[in-house]
């Protein structure tokens, strides 16, 4: 087989290009063998993150010929080998060394997700009844791996540094849409969503829904719907009075900020870190 | 029951140093540039055509001259006092309405495509650049997204899916009249018939796969086994919505034959044949 050149990324916070290396190829070989053999071989310095080589631990992620993708399951027979193939880090976080990116972004904004809040208990033991009905469309949205390539390519962050402050992005809002759908949960979470969280930024454009490698369809099964939702809570006057009326949905936050104490009682430590984070409007 | 003052805020850094090229507007190699290139041109060819038959204002009726009882879509509802003769509803007669009948006729159809998540992706990639491709640079240094005046508008979406069915149902009607066939056998199928049966079938598949309408269904529901007819209506929905993109440029392209085969009889150009 012929040799392919492989042009990777090779620097840190203060600078970097890419390297080209030829390397043999082998057949059935995917991206991230190819990047272990370069590490056995020219390069041992060369950085790289991967744990399962299965597509399922969501570290090895990296753009390859400019396309978000996990290392691991891009094959290399599946490239153009005519001219060398372009491994970049991700490009929305800061990078640490050559391939490796510095993800914590993803984890301030998971930190800021109300957690579930379970309803009263269906039997005097506390147990819940729940059918497969009930659980089967939070299912798709629970196979995320965290592989982060949906909030890379995500150009509200990617292009616009600024909107990082205040935007959930799709990962988290998969997991917003999880907790916000499901059958045990009574927190409400849409004004959070609507001023801080940037669920109005995403423009629905589905870079998202292209890159999941688990096929999370991102935007038609979380996205769209919670706009959806949001739309009712904040956008819909006949919602509303149906709400007036009926009493039945969620309230908003406001009628429940109105006549619930809040359960978290903000010191003045969170007073400072929230004036850190403007509100999106 | 938590509130947005609940969720506490975590301050994120920013301004990190990134890897990869500096203004590079993409590392890409692949025709990204093929999709949006080919939305573009389709919806601009569209929005031509449409703009220029909404202003002929004639030969969108084909009447009982002819024997037949043919209206393009773009004109109908025709309630105006400018409609020809035979185009008419019989309801609802706006008489100081002497522009061409086309533009109230589009309103509905016009604020429903363009508030449609499937278009809003379409137009926001291939005319917006906003982002032209995946992974590809957003072509604005500022960007707001649908948090501002006008795009926040498109919020009302799911009113003019309510005010599109109205139009459904019209067009509708327009397609079982015409199976009239007046002075040529009464009742009957032509190519007009069916031209105008499958604008009418592929528009209410368009407006059933919507996301709002599989919002509406029961999408809003958290807990399906309380309520099982919503969960089915969702159920209905949510393949149809798979294919909301396939039935939205369907419908598109054939709402504007249509309109091309009635303006081609009316004007006499061709024949409408009598199938059966
Ligand atoms: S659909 Fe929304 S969340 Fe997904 S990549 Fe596009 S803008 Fe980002
Ligand atoms: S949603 Fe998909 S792309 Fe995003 S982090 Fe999870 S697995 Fe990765
Ligand atoms: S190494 Fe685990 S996903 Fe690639
Ligand atoms: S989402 Fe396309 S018509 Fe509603």
């Amino acid at each position: 087989m012929p040799d392919v050149t492989m042009r990777i990324w090779r620097g840190d916070s203060t600078g970097g290009d890419f390297t080209n290396y030829t390397m043999p190829a082998v057949e059935g070989e995917v991206v991230l063998d190819m990047v272990h053999r370069i590490q056995a071989g020219p390069a041992p310095d060369l950085a790289c993150r991967w744990n399962c080589k299965a597509g399922k631990c969501g570290s090895c992620s990296a753009e390859i010929n400019g396309m978000p993708r996990l290392m691991c399951m891009t094959r290399m027979e599946d490239l153009p080998t005519e001219e060398p193939v372009i491994i970049a880090p991700m490009k929305t976080f800061p990078i640490i060394r050559d391939l490796v990116t510095d993800v914590s972004f993803n984890y301030a904004m998971a930190r800021q997700l109300p957690p579930l809040a379970l309803r009263p208990a269906d039997g005097p033991d506390g147990t819940y009844r729940m059918q497969q009905m009930d659980v089967e469309r939070g299912q798709e949205l629970r196979k995320c791996i965290e592989c982060f390539l949906c909030m890379n390519v995500c150009h509200v962050i990617r292009d616009h540094e600024e909107n990082k402050a205040h935007y959930a992005g799709p990962r988290m809002f998969i997991r917003y849409m999880e907790l916000e759908s499901h059958p045990l949960d009574t927190n409400d979470r849409r004004e959070l969503l609507r001023q801080r969280m940037g669920l109005g930024l995403c423009n629905i454009t589905k870079c998202c829904t292209e890159v999941c490698p688990e096929h999370i369809k991102i935007t038609d099964n979380a996205i769209i719907p919670l706009k959806e939702r949001v739309v009712s809570g904040s956008y819909d006057p006949v919602a509303w009075l149906g709400r007036k009326i009926l009493r039945r949905t969620k309230r908003s936050a406001a009628e429940a900020a109105a006549d619930a104490p809040a359960q978290h009682t903000p010191t003045s430590e969170d007073r400072l870190e929230r004036q850190t984070v403007p509100a999106t409007r | 029951m938590s509130t947005i003052e609940d969720a506490k805020p975590v301050p994120v850094t920013l301004g990190g140093v990134r890897g990869g090229p500096a203004g590079a507007r993409t590392l890409r190699r692949d025709p990204w540039w093929r999709s949006p290139t080919i939305t573009f041109v389709f919806l601009t060819a569209f929005v031509v055509y449409s703009a220029w038959a909404v202003f002929q204002n004639a030969d969108y009726y084909v009447g009982i001259a002819q024997h037949r009882d043919l209206i393009s879509p773009f004109y109908s509802p025709c309630i105006m006092g400018s409609c020809v003769a035979g185009a008419h509803g019989t309801f609802l007669v706006l008489h100081w309405w002497t522009i061409t009948p086309a533009l109230f006729a589009l309103s509905v159809p016009a604020g429903f495509r363009s508030t449609c998540y499937y278009y809003r992706k379409a137009y926001y990639r291939s005319f917006w650049q906003s982002p032209p491709g995946c992974a590809v640079a957003d072509g604005h240094a500022r960007y707001s997204g649908e948090t501002r005046f006008p795009l926040i508008l498109q919020n009302l979406h799911r009113y003019f899916w309510v005010l599109a069915l109205v139009w459904n149902v019209i067009l509708t009607i327009d397609a079982v009249m015409a199976f009239r066939l007046p002075g040529d056998g009464g009742i009957g199928v032509s190519v007009g018939t069916l031209v105008l049966v499958a604008n009418a079938t592929l528009l209410w598949l368009y407006s059933l796969s919507c996301h709002a309408c599989r919002h509406l269904c029961g999408g809003h529901v958290d807990q399906f086994s309380k309520a099982p007819i919503r969960h089915r209506l969702w159920k209905i929905a949510t393949p149809l919505n798979e294919r909301h993109m396939q039935f939205a440029w369907a419908s598109l392209i054939m709402v504007a034959l249509a309109d091309l085969y009635v303006r081609l009889v009316a004007a006499g150009w061709i024949h409408d044949p009598k199938l059966f």
